[in-house]
């Protein structure tokens, strides 16, 4: 093994702990860019002294002890900095009680959780946030996962910590009156990266898998450090019974492969089976929330052994309580796309038709792609074919356009 | 750390604006908290006067705000507070942030 992949395979190892480093060094310094520094000294310092020295009876505590030490030489360096973050200390202190008494470090991930996702940052922050000091990604790789230089990343992340900083963003959990409302704003962040994985917005390829796994884990961090918030459990649900179809979602080129023609044998059972767990749990003992409703319609469709025998009707009500709940064009289009399953492609058709006006499906390449669908199932392929032109226009990876490209052509056709 | 509230209204009133006994309300919480700062409401728009010194020297006095804007600054507080979440806490209790009005949290420099 070389350097590099020694280098990478550690750094794998500590990206989890980095997390929790990060977290507990973040809430008392209350200094993001400082924890992180801290925190990758530690790790590297580590990465020499253990294979040396052995690793210690308790790593956590040694790469807190560590990270500490480097932090207050750091604050020796730089009295004006220190300054400022002496008050920044004494009130965390205050806030929550020192845990230097040895054993298990305490877990402050949800803190930081919630500090990444504060609606005082801008939602595209959000997500960028939590893959670089929860996940433990990367700038780089945080920049690949939402395809944009980086740079731009760089310049993104360093001005959400400069507000993190300069505004004071507290790295706290909050209280219960507010917990719900900021609870969702986390959850969208970790959904937001889920779908990125799974419906690339743009690229040579559908869907990329690690970074819909680097979602899939931030969730299993969520709902370990929150058992009882049935959305969080929800959420995790809904992304492992869509993830578990990943295999079949493309062909062997890459292509799409819409969920009717997929071969379910390809389908990952395991994670179906956690999946339909999950979204149990997540719809028991309260009322459903909406990230619990699409899990359980999620669960449907991994059920059915094909589209003939999918329970429409069920899916369809399953729509109705998520319109109830978390209203949206989109959750709209969905719901019209399941009507025609259920009551044939004339009934799906005027539902999507009711939706014409709605901005938020102007540039929304699925609304087009469905009134094609439908338009060419009822025979009206020139409508069709300028509903698939409009879709393609719009696509944003390659599998899509050419999936787009062979319904153009088929309703094209000199049979029409 | 202390944060300016920049009480801002929309120039097209779309309901009622507020009544006073709930600003005087406001004004006494935010003096009982013990975090009061500083703080006026100022009046009318109309009675604005933007002053510009070009490059010459010269000083150009018009009449009204700079620019044309939708929303109008009719006041602020400026608070001291532990951090941001407390603020915007305060913020939501102003009457300025309801009835198509917002409130802006800015955290004022400090050097």
């Amino acid at each position: 093994m070389d350097e590099t992949a020694a280098g990478a395979s550690a750094a794998a190892v500590f990206r989890e702990e980095r997390g929790r480093l990060l977290a507990a060094l973040a809430r008392r310094f209350g200094d993001l860019d400082l924890a992180e520094e801290v925190a990758s000294e530690a790790i590297e310092a580590a990465l020499v002294r253990w294979p040396v020295d052995g690793v210690p009876p308790n790593p956590g505590a040694w790469l807190m002890t560590t990270a500490r030490r480097k932090a207050v030489d750091r604050l020796r360096r730089d009295r004006a900095y220190a300054a400022r973050l002496a008050i920044l200390q004494v009130e965390a202190d205050r806030a929550a009680p020192a845990a230097d008494g040895g054993g298990e470090l305490p877990d402050e991930r949800l803190e930081l959780f919630f500090t990444c996702a504060h609606p005082a940052l801008a939602a595209e922050d959000r997500a960028a946030l939590m893959l670089r000091c929860l996940a433990g990604l990367s700038t780089a790789e945080v920049a690949r996962a939402f395809l944009v230089p980086a740079a731009t990343m760089a310049k993104r992340i360093v001005r959400a910590k400069q507000k993190i900083r300069q505004a004071r963003i507290p790295f706290r959990v909050p209280g219960a009156d507010e917990l719900p409302q900021r609870l969702s704003v986390v959850l969208q962040a970790v959904y937001s990266i889920f779908t990125e994985g799974y419906a690339a917005s743009a690229g040579p390829d559908l869907q990329r898998l690690d970074v819909a796994e680097e979602a899939i884990r931030l969730g299993r961090i969520l709902c370990r450090l929150l058992p009882g918030e049935r959305e969080a459990t929800g959420l995790l649900a809904l992304m492992l019974l869509v993830h578990a179809r990943r295999e079949a979602r493309t062909g062997p080129g890459g292509e799409l492969v819409l969920l009717e023609d997929q071969d379910h044998t390809r389908w990952d059972r395991a994670m179906i089976e956690e999946g339909e767990r999950l979204a149990v749990a997540a719809l028991s003992g309260g009322p459903p929330g909406p990230y619990g409703v699409q899990a359980a319609i999620a669960a449907l469709h991994d059920e059915a052994a094909d589209v003939a025998s999918t329970d429409w009707p069920q899916i369809v009500a399953l729509y109705d309580v998520l319109m109830a709940l978390a209203p949206s064009p989109v959750v709209a289009l969905n719901r019209a796309a399941a009507v025609a399953m259920r009551d044939g492609p004339q009934a799906g058709l005027a539902l999507l038709d009711e939706l014409a006006g709605e901005p938020r499906l102007r540039g929304h390449h699925p609304y087009q792609a469905a009134r094609g669908d439908l338009l060419s199932r009822l025979g009206r392929y020139g409508e069709a074919a300028a509903a698939y032109r409009e879709a393609l226009a719009l696509a944003g990876t390659e599998p899509e356009r050419a999936h787009l490209r062979r319904r153009l052509h088929d309703v094209s056709g000199p049979s029409h | 750390m202390k944060y300016m509230l920049l009480i801002q209204s929309a120039t097209s009133q779309p309901s009622e604006p507020c009544a006073v006994e709930e600003w005087i309300a406001y004004d006494k919480a935010v003096r009982d908290a013990g975090i009061w700062v500083s703080g006026h409401s100022l009046a009318d728009l109309t009675t604005a006067t933007t002053v510009q010194v070009d490059e010459s020297g010269d000083r150009v006095v018009t009449d009204g705000p700079f620019a044309e804007t939708r929303e109008v600054l009719g006041g602020y507080y400026v608070i001291d507070v532990p951090d941001l979440d407390v603020a915007l806490d305060w913020a939501a209790r102003c009457p300025g942030a309801r009835g198509g009005g917002a409130v802006t949290v800015r955290p004022v420099a400090e050097f």
